[in-house]
């Protein structure tokens, strides 16, 4: 076949109209729930960041003199049993939240990625070992497995971040894997591969870029699943320990036990966490939609 | 057929082999062991005490033995001495397994009455305010932490109706009505949550299936909407949906360890999280088994299933 020269336009890459304001405002238009959920995000973001301007009195201040006290002027959200301002706890336990969940969920994905990326990538028997491996730690539930972990390693925040990332690792190198897989076989890879270009460098350089769809996706995805890990694992004291101010802690033994005088105890934490983890799967839904149609509605 | 079942069940205990060193090794990285928890309200304990119960309780030794010793316990079904108890683990574990199985079995239970109609509903309206709302109440379903539902349930039942349920367990033969209670509720909270995920997987497999070319030709026939969507579209695809529910089911036991404990029911869920807290090394490692076990021949169970379902399903050639 003889090589003619490229007649073939390139079609110049369709600009987008406008920049990222007309790229956000075109989101929330199209996926309003996903924006509702965004918006939810960054109050939360916005919390954790300025806690310390938000409270109203020290999270960690006892108050003998005011326990279990009713929302009023003074407490806007009531007191627990120990007389501390629930408003400024929940305020800070936003903090504590946030940083567990990004810090696990990025964690987790990162190495669950670069994982999936090299397994994807070198396929054959590596692949099926490390998928068979995956495989025994996705066969465990989430929780157990963190529940097990967080005990192994001792109550401390950074070993709560590792035990909600481990079970976050085969799931996230399951999604980079598959996506690695349709990409490998794409003629630009082939090009580049004729080139004489290194496999890493393929594999980090070519690859890894294209997958940061997917990648964005599963991150929202599990953001919410890890906040809630880590509230249930402070609610059963092996998660954040004293003295931060965590929504699953507030939630723990002593909440229940006060329920019945003061059920502003049970309430508020839950909500925060509900809302929390709402906000993050109708964002991750929307990303998904938009970023990744081929997962779209599933 | 049988090919493919040895080939399933051959994988099935390779994973079950690995996920035993997962486990074993997990619970080795622990800070401590058994000696130092049983003995910290007991003050000094001089290290040739130490060294003797250590010895007593065998983990003493290297810990390749302990592993190889515990896979023989496990084959042969003697599970080994429960740390804390001084008792056969196996006998602690047999009394707690139905509790959480009658408790996983209504939540699935709840899950597809709950997941599979709003689903369905969701699909075949999709787009309208319904299926917003709907969408809306499985997202929420999805965000609640269980225990916390089950709290606000309780306090719910306490504020309004003051009745408080019963706080130690209640077997069936004691009192039906009493032990009903105490299940369905937590049943509920838990249901409620894996319910979403149903709801979710029937929508989206529904509204591709409705799509296809033949449901095309039966509404094309004239034949009533109900008959398309229940007997022709949902048949084809409830696939995923089983996946689901199967994979649920196994996932449940997760959320049982916190729903377990607010509702103080005695399950094996509840129990494991005490022994995680005791670090009862013999209890824990069993007990997670146990859970590996169950998820591995749910998921077998599933994959049968499919043969059944979907006859394009052939395994072997």
């Amino acid at each position: 076949m003889a090589v003619r020269p490229a007649e073939i336009a390139i079609p110049a890459r369709p600009r987008a109209r406008g920049g990222a304001g007309t790229a956000i405002w075109r989101f929330v238009r199209k996926k309003p729930l996903g924006a509702a959920g965004g918006a939810l995000m960054l109050v939360m973001l916005l919390t954790a960041v300025f806690a310390d301007v938000l409270q109203t009195h020290d999270p960690i201040a006892t108050d003998a003199a005011y326990t279990l006290g009713a929302p009023s002027v003074e407490h806007w959200l009531g007191t627990d049993h120990l007389g501390r301002d629930i408003y400024s706890r929940i305020v800070h336990g936003a903090r504590v939240s946030l940083v567990v969940g990004v810090a696990s969920t990025l964690l987790g994905s990162v190495l669950g990625g670069i994982i999936g990326l090299l397994s994807g990538y070198v396929g054959g028997k590596t692949d099926l070992v490390t998928q068979r491996i995956l495989d025994i730690l996705q066969g465990l539930p989430l929780l157990v497995l963190a529940l097990v972990m967080s005990a192994a390693l001792g109550p401390a925040l950074h070993n709560v971040v590792i035990a909600i990332s481990i079970p976050i690792i085969p799931r996230a190198a399951r999604v980079i894997r598959s996506s690695v897989l349709s990409i490998r076989e794409m003629q630009y890879v082939e090009a580049a591969r004729s080139l004489g270009i290194s496999h890493l460098r393929i594999a980090f350089r070519h690859i890894l870029p294209n997958t940061i769809g997917p990648f964005i996706v599963l991150c929202t995805a599990q953001l919410g699943s890890a906040i809630l890990v880590e509230a249930t694992l402070s609610y059963l004291g092996l998660g954040v320990p004293e003295p931060y101010p965590s929504w699953g802690r507030m939630l723990s033994v002593s909440a229940a036990e006060y329920a019945q005088k003061a059920p502003h105890l049970v309430l508020f934490p839950g909500v925060a966490i509900s809302l929390a983890v709402f906000a993050s799967n109708l964002l991750g839904d929307a990303l998904r939609d938009t970023l990744d149609p081929r997962l779209r509605g599933t | 057929m049988k090919t493919y079942v040895v080939q399933r069940l051959v994988i099935a205990l390779l994973t079950l082999l690995g996920m035993s060193v997962v486990i074993f090794t997990l619970l080795r990285l622990a800070p401590g062991d058994i000696v130092d928890i049983l003995f910290s309200t007991a003050g000094y304990v001089s290290p040739s005490e130490k060294q003797a119960i250590m010895k007593e309780l065998g983990i003493d030794r290297p810990y390749w033995v302990q592993y190889l010793d515990w896979l023989h316990q496990i084959v042969t079904g003697d599970l080994g001495k429960s740390y804390r108890y001084d008792q056969p683990a196996w006998e602690i574990i047999r009394p707690l397994v139905p509790v959480t199985l009658e408790l996983a079995a209504l939540s699935i239970l709840f899950a597809v009455v709950i997941g599979v109609p709003t689903g369905v509903v969701s699909a075949v309206r999709q787009d309208t305010a319904l299926d917003y709302l709907l969408r809306v109440f499985s997202l929420a379903g999805l965000a609640m932490p269980s225990f916390w539902l089950g709290m606000v349930i309780i306090l719910g039942l306490v504020t309004w109706f003051a009745w408080i349920p019963p706080l130690t367990y209640v077997p069936v033969g004691e009192n039906f009505k009493l032990h009903a209670v105490q299940f369905l509720l937590p049943a509920l909270a838990v249901g409620y949550r894996s319910s979403a995920l149903i709801m979710r997987i029937t929508r989206s497999s529904l509204l591709e299936v409705m799509r296809e070319d033949y449901i095309r030709t039966a509404w094309a026939k004239g034949q009533r909407g109900r008959i398309v969507i229940w007997r022709h579209a949902l048949k084809n695809a409830m696939l995923p949906v089983v996946t689901v529910i199967g994979i649920e089911f196994a996932f449940l036991i997760g959320g049982l360890v916190v729903t377990e404990t607010v509702f103080n029911l005695p399950g094996v869920a509840r129990f494991l999280v005490q022994a995680i807290l005791w670090r009862d090394y013999p209890v824990v490692q069993n007990l997670v088994m146990f859970i590996a076990i169950v998820v591995i021949l749910s998921n077998l169970a599933v994959d049968m299933l499919y043969g059944v379902l979907d006859p394009r399903v052939r395994y072997g050639r």
